[in-house]
């Protein structure tokens, strides 16, 4: 353990003194490389095939790793297997062997630190202060030494709270600066990062972002880091290392080569790159123009109407004001706006899973069909066939034990006949590649496989409106590109979408029209509603692209 | 007053846990109304030292003040019958000795009940760990997996309301009755579970459960005024033990 002893000496000069931990560290276990996996591979206990096999990687210290791979490719059980937590023999079988600094790794406790995806579930203890404390006590760090790191490692974060202030307080991009902060007080040799700004809103993923590059700058510390957001990261890397679902690499290269020579073979094999994603979208599915859905949008009645709409999820606390919007078949409607604007309330509201705090929000006869205007008052049946609801987190409507029988939760309350219902669960496992999933406890599956099958539980009922909390959180090119063909086809065949997003390629791809809101009534005060000019600094603008 | 009162203010949580232990002990094996009596007498004057304001007294113990009336009713009335009969009526029998042992036992509850609840509101929960490991020595990983898993019962409610909404989405919010109802709880202990394992994943990333001893951030401490805290409530059992035994009323329990 003598990697996890830091003499108290180096305090002052915060966490990068312990990222490049005294080389007599490496000198004495002989490593010279940080990350040695050898003909590694993992097989999640229950599961036939293996998430890694036959992985070769060598990290230098000091080399910032991009890991790609197109979802499920095992990134994530990689990252975990570095930070030694993937389990024991019952959780899983190991092949070869991954080293860290010449330890194997799950014997490494604390040397490689380890932040991931979700910022709740990162918050450990109740208090700021104590919660970055958490990882030196475990190494049994001296007490002074302790609030030493801790002070350091918030500094280097750009985290500057009352040690007292309350973990669950803070905002996700502040939640996930505090997790890195954790990690770097445990002054580990390796930085994993987790898709560590996949669920944060663009604000807060550039906050996390640059939190970590000044880490990286001051410390030179050794990161292996898988993002989905590949634009915000590239420039952070200095290697590009992309998992073949397979077994073994696609490409471990320079990130000027993966974008240049290597980045049209990487797209279609689904990875993102930067700047082709549109590229990789249009070579590997036909998605129709935007806009020339069969059903022309303007001519129909609207769907759903919404004048004057405050939304809440609980009586009394409102969190937007003054919606007003109409929506018809065939068309695609974009909610956009600041974390807290209320926009997944607002699509649990457009969704009739809550009631609306107060103005109207009616349906229209065409979607109604003798059910009632007011959508929040339908049976819960009557739901499935007129408005269907993919969560924010997939997660939160998880009902089944396996993917098959998630998909035929609806269908077979509406009672369609069996072999119908088989017909069309097996249609959507293709569409979302859940096939060779469809045994599977949707809980086990990768972040962007969980999102893929939330959507098509929604869709299985065929409702009229579909609407979706962050769809391609998480996708990979070709996941993203599917999703995005597949809600371009019930588009067409005249379904209407409301999608929660912060995705301007799902938006442009689309053709989405837009509804921005902005901060909820406690921040913006007054009335948030202003009319339709795109005036940039106006508190609602409510930028309608398809309409004059 | 008040220098007392922050005094208390900061005792360690442990020290409260323990100052209660002797009344307890002393008041659990007797049931006769003057031991109550004279605990809950000396409790409610030294209950100002603690700094507690009347409104927030009321506050944190409503619940033992709605409690322990209706223990006493309960025991009133079908209490074990002794003495002259006051009221009968079916199986209800007022008698002397009911109304004697009712009064014991409301008085007995206040005795333990709100010294304890003044004692133990607001205490923080990672202080109490602090002293459960530090003070007690309790094992570590037990504490602060406890102290963990403590903050996620808030995230329970929340859950519930998740799994409520997902059902009405998924076609499943018309069934009711107890089968929705168990269906729903299995739902909410498998999010529970998840939630549990992904936040093992998270300290376990941080170098918890390993077998080396750890450290803690923040001393709790352990001097003069937790053992004067734990000594009053010696001291209060002590004095109303022996009142009872002097006045002859202490009556061992069943005895």
């Amino acid at each position: 353990m003598a990697g996890a002893e830091v003499s108290g000496t180096d305090a002052g000069a915060g966490v990068g003194a312990a990222a490049v931990p005294g080389t007599s560290t490496a000198d004495a276990s002989g490593a010279e490389w940080v990350v040695d996996a050898r003909r590694w591979g993992w097989r999640h206990a229950g599961r036939r095939a293996p998430a890694v096999s036959g992985l070769d990687l060598r990290v230098a210290r000091g080399e910032r790793v991009l890991l790609l791979g197109p979802s499920g490719s095992g990134k994530s059980t990689l990252l975990a297997a570095l930070a030694g937590v993937l389990g024991g023999d019952e959780d899983g079988e190991a092949q070869g062997e991954l080293l860290i600094a010449g330890e194997r790794a799950q014997d490494a406790r604390g040397r490689a630190g380890l932040v991931l995806q979700d910022p709740d579930a990162q918050m450990i203890m109740a208090r700021v202060g104590d919660d970055t404390a958490f990882g030196p006590e475990n190494l049994a760090v001296p007490r002074e030494e302790i609030w030493r790191r801790v002070d350091a490692a918030q500094r280097a974060v750009g985290l500057r709270l009352d040690p007292d202030r309350e973990t669950h307080q803070l905002s996700g991009g502040q939640k996930q600066r505090l997790a890195l902060a954790g990690v770097l007080a445990m002054r580990p040799e390796l930085l994993l990062l987790d898709e560590p700004t996949a669920n944060l809103d663009p604000e807060g993923a550039v906050e996390v972002r640059n939190a970590v590059a000044a880490v990286l700058t001051d410390t030179g510390a050794t990161a292996v880091i898988v993002e989905h957001r590949v634009d915000l990261w590239w420039p952070l890397a200095t290697r590009v290392v992309v998992i073949d679902p397979g077994g073994g690499l696609i490409a471990d290269t320079t990130p000027e080569q993966a974008a240049g020579e290597l980045g049209g073979m990487l797209a279609a094999r689904g990875v993102w790159v930067p700047g082709r994603r549109a590229a990789a979208v249009f070579a590997t599915v036909s998605v129709a123009e935007p806009g020339t859905a069969s059903i022309d949008p303007v001519a129909d009645a609207p769907l759903l109407v919404a004048r004057d709409l405050a939304v809440a999820r609980r009586r009394g606390a409102p969190v937007q004001t003054g919606i007003e919007l109409d929506l018809r078949a065939g068309e695609v409607l974009a909610i956009t706006g600041p974390n807290g604007a209320g926009k997944s309330t607002l699509a649990l509201t457009l969704a009739g899973l809550l009631p609306p705090e107060s103005g109207e929000l009616s349906a229209g006869d065409g979607l109604a069909a003798g059910a009632g205007a007011r959508p929040w008052r339908w049976r819960s049946r009557q739901l499935l066939t007129r408005v269907g609801a993919v969560f924010q987190n997939p997660e939160h409507q998880f009902l089944a034990s396996t993917v098959r029988d998630e998909l035929a939760i609806g269908p077979r309350e509406l009672r369609r006949p069996r072999d119908e219902i088989e017909a069309r669960v097996d249609e959507l496992l293709e569409r979302l590649r859940l096939a060779p999933l469809a045994g599977a406890s949707p809980f086990s599956l990768s972040g962007g496989q969980k999102r893929r099958l939330s959507v098509g539980t929604a869709l299985a009922t065929r409702p009229r409106i579909l609407v979706l909390d962050e769809p391609t959180f998480g996708q990979d090119a070709t996941g993203w590109a599917e999703l995005v063909a597949l809600l371009d086809e019930v588009r067409a065949e005249g379904c209407a979408i409301v999608a929660v997003t912060h995705d301007h390629e799902l938006i442009a791809a689309l053709g989405a029209r837009e509804l921005r809101l902005a901060a909820g009534p406690d921040t913006a005060g007054g009335d948030t509603r202003l009319p339709a000019a795109g005036s940039a600094g106006a508190p609602v603008a409510l930028q309608d692209r398809a309409r004059p | 007053m008040s220098a007392i009162a922050a005094r208390v203010a900061a005792v360690n949580p442990v020290a409260r846990l323990l100052a209660s232990v002797p009344l307890v002990l002393g008041l659990v094996f007797t049931i006769d109304p003057v031991s109550a009596g004279v605990a809950l007498a000396l409790e409610l004057l030294l209950m100002p030292l603690t700094g507690i304001g009347w409104r927030r007294f009321w506050r944190v113990t409503r619940i033992v003040w709605i409690v322990a009336p209706l223990g006493a009713v309960t025991i009133l009335l079908y209490g074990q019958a002794s003495g002259a009969v006051l009221f009968s009526w079916a199986v209800v029998h007022v008698t002397e000795g009911s109304v004697l042992l009712a009064i014991a036992s409301l008085l007995r509850v206040l005795a333990i009940a709100l010294p304890a609840v003044v004692l133990f509101a607001g205490v923080d929960p990672t202080d109490l760990a602090d002293g459960l490991g530090q003070v007690l020595r309790l094992p570590q990983r037990f504490v602060i997996g406890a102290l963990a898993g403590l903050r996620m019962l808030a995230l329970l409610h929340d859950d519930w309301r998740a799994i409520t909404l997902a059902r009405r989405a998924r076609g499943l919010g018309d069934h009711r009755g107890p089968g929705a109802l168990v269906r729903q709880c299995f739902g909410l202990l498998v999010l529970a579970l998840r939630r549990g394992g992904l936040l093992a994943t998270a300290m376990e990333a941080r170098g918890f459960g390993g077998d080396t001893p750890r450290t803690w951030a923040r001393p709790s401490r352990f001097g003069r005024a937790e053992v004067a805290l734990i000594g009053v409530g010696a001291l209060v059992a002590a004095v109303a033990v022996t009142a009872a035994v002097v006045t002859g009323s202490w009556r061992f329990i069943g005895g």
